[in-house]
């Protein structure tokens, strides 16, 4: 009953770069990790988690793929990942084991701002 | 971006969690899923191009809701009062409608949907697996709902709300699964009204038990939150009025529960949330500001504001409580003077806001957001030096008096202190000499006597003289709309009849 990637949900790829489109899917290439685009900068981004860029829509993983130690913390269902520009900003829809990074560098989650409920 | 990535998140982090309740009837967020997907099937079988819901709070809202955004069409609720004429020009102008209403209203009106659904044929089909529901779409341009505004002034207009608007406000402003399970949200404020769709996404998100009450009143909302154990509700002050008289008739409290009532939607009185304060000490109280065009709350005044206004002896602190508080973090609000340069603190002019929730626009008319996205309200206020939001009603009721622009609020607010009134509005009415004139209407409390002159008296003592209403008139009450919003236009019209 889950809902598959679609069409609208790809990004153009070019070996392993991505240009995002805000509200596009993403999923690990290595675990469950599934991820929707909040922000993004334009151009090229090499998104990636457990240390492999991420897949658009419909792409198979690579067979035998597997987490990278040194992105393994993880992600966690409904928290939202930044750079520390906030340039990009993930959105965790699935969590997984792998972490996501711009490049070699680590996403930092990013703080809820508790507001009190309005309603 | 669409609503269903967060319904789908929810059905993901707490699937056996209760959603939505009404009466008897329940779902869990895996139930409401499955059925946002059986009733996604349905529509799109259907070749329908809006899915119409006519109906009071019921399950059809939320599952409504949720179909339509996986069908990718709009979602319509409109208001079930319509009747005859009105409901049939409304639904002449939306293309192709799926139309869920209540079982007594589908023969009238079959002719008039392109397919139309009893409530419970609609939630039984949408309650029995009929197929894969597919990908939802994932366009953030998309348009999540159309609500119609009849605002105070003027033919219903319907105000766009698209995916990125609806997700943006959700995300920037509720924590994903911050509810605990206990937790439980009364929503009585009508489904076709913008505090209607963002309660179902805000306690979706946050993973909240949503109690409907099909229709609002005070026995049945007391009654609904100490059986329901509800921690949370959204009110309008006319709703906030009738609970705390009736609670007062029936001895005081008892909601041990209720940790936070949010309000909103009209001005509230100082008298009633300075009651309500006193008559439920342990609750939260938030004032929520915002618009149908922004995607519900731009504004808070918080818990803390509250208390600390409340209890502050220094004047400007003590008046925070009749503010709405300050801008939420993912919203900048600017006041702006006529010549559309912003002003300082303290200083009167046009509401602008600017926010990834802000839509600004009407269905066939241009956007009137601007290029650098700020949106003009046509409310007018000002802020203090910390922020704070003070209303001073729309722009339009603005009553320019020999070119001096006076707020009916400020006159009202002088009135409301004035012991022997319950209750005023302060319209314009064209006037000879200074084009137009204040006129007063006033509703005098239950066993006090008042006349015109001592009205007057009253205001020029006041605020100045030009403020002094030249016309004060008496009713036994004033007309307000179902979210307890002053229709000042029918105020006007009522004077101007009286005159001629």
């Amino acid at each position: 009953m889950r809902a598959r990637l679609n069409g609208n949900g790809s990004c153009a790829r070019r070996a392993g770069m991505a240009q995002l489109k805000v509200g596009s899917r993403l999923k690990s290439a290595v675990c469950a990790t599934e991820v929707i685009v909040i922000a993004a900068p334009s151009g090229d981004v090499d998104v990636r988690c457990g240390g492999a860029p991420m897949l658009g829509a419909g792409e198979a993983p690579p067979a035998g793929a597997s987490v990278a130690p040194d992105a393994a913390s993880g992600t966690a269902l409904g928290k939202r990942y930044v750079t520390a520009s906030g340039e990009l900003e993930l959105l965790c829809t699935k969590p997984g084991q792998g972490s996501l990074g711009l490049g070699s560098t680590p996403l930092v989650l990013k703080e809820a701002k508790p507001l009190p409920s309005s309603d | 971006m669409n609503l269903m990535m967060l319904l789908e998140m929810a059905a993901e982090g707490f699937g056996d969690r209760v959603a939505i309740q009404n009466g008897a009837e329940r779902l869990t967020y895996a139930q409401l899923f499955a059925s946002a997907g059986a009733g996604a099937v349905d529509v799109t079988r259907a070749g329908a191009e809006r899915l119409v819901v006519l109906d009071v709070n019921s399950l059809a809202i939320p599952v409504g809701l949720f179909s339509a955004a996986w069908a990718g069409v709009p979602f319509v609720p409109l208001n079930y009062r319509l009747t005859g004429a009105e409901l049939e020009r409304l639904l002449a102008g939306i293309s192709a409608p799926y139309l869920v209403t209540d079982a007594a209203r589908v023969d009238a009106l079959a002719t008039q949907a392109h397919a139309i659904r009893a409530r419970d044929d609609f939630l039984a089909r949408a309650r029995t697996p009929n197929g894969r529901g597919g990908e939802w779409p994932m366009d953030p341009e998309a348009v999540a709902v159309l609500l119609f505004t009849s605002g105070t002034t003027g033919a219903p207009k319907a105000a766009v709300l698209r995916h990125r608007h609806l997700v943006s406000y959700i995300l920037g402003s509720v924590e994903f699964g911050a509810a605990a399970p206990e937790d439980a949200a009364l929503v009585s404020v009508p489904p076709y009204h913008i505090a209607g769709i963002a309660a179902i996404l805000s306690s979706v998100y946050s993973g909240r038990r949503i109690i409907q009450l099909s229709s609002f009143s005070a026995d049945a909302w007391l009654e609904a939150a100490r059986a329901e154990r509800v921690t949370h509700a959204f009110v309008v002050p006319t709703m906030l009025s009738r609970i705390v008289a009736r609670a007062e008739e029936q001895g005081g409290a008892a909601l041990p529960h209720l940790r936070a009532v949010s309000y909103g939607g009209g001005k509230m009185p100082l008298a009633v949330i300075e009651k309500a304060m006193r008559l439920f000490p342990k609750t939260d109280f938030t004032n929520a500001y915002g618009l149908t065009e922004t995607s519900s709350t731009i504004a808070v005044l918080g818990p803390d504001d509250h208390r600390t206004a409340a209890a502050s002896a220094d004047p400007a602190v003590r008046r925070r409580l009749v503010s709405v508080g300050r801008a939420l973090p993912s919203v900048e609000i600017e006041i702006r003077g006529e010549d559309g340069h912003a002003l300082g603190a303290g200083q009167s002019g046009e509401i602008h806001v600017r926010g990834e929730q802000v839509s600004g626009e009407y269905l066939g008319l241009k956007s009137r957001v601007s290029a650098d996205g700020w949106f003009p309200t046509r409310d007018a206020g000002s802020l203090d030096a910390e922020g704070y939001l003070f209303l001073e009603g729309r722009i339009d009721d603005v009553i320019v008096r020999g070119g001096e622009n006076l707020s009916p609020g400020e006159i009202e607010d002088t009135l409301l202190a004035h012991p022997a009134v319950a209750d005023c509005a302060v319209v314009g009415v064209p006037d000879e000499q200074w084009g137009e004139a204040v006129a007063a209407v006033i509703v005098v409390a239950d066993g006090c006597t008042v006349d015109a002159d001592e009205i007057r008296g009253w205001v020029k003592e006041r605020l100045r003289s030009s403020r002094t209403p030249e016309r004060v008139e008496f009713r036994a009450e004033l007309p307000y709309g179902e979210t307890g919003k002053l229709l000042r236009r029918k105020v006007r019209e009522a004077l101007l009849e009286g005159s001629s």
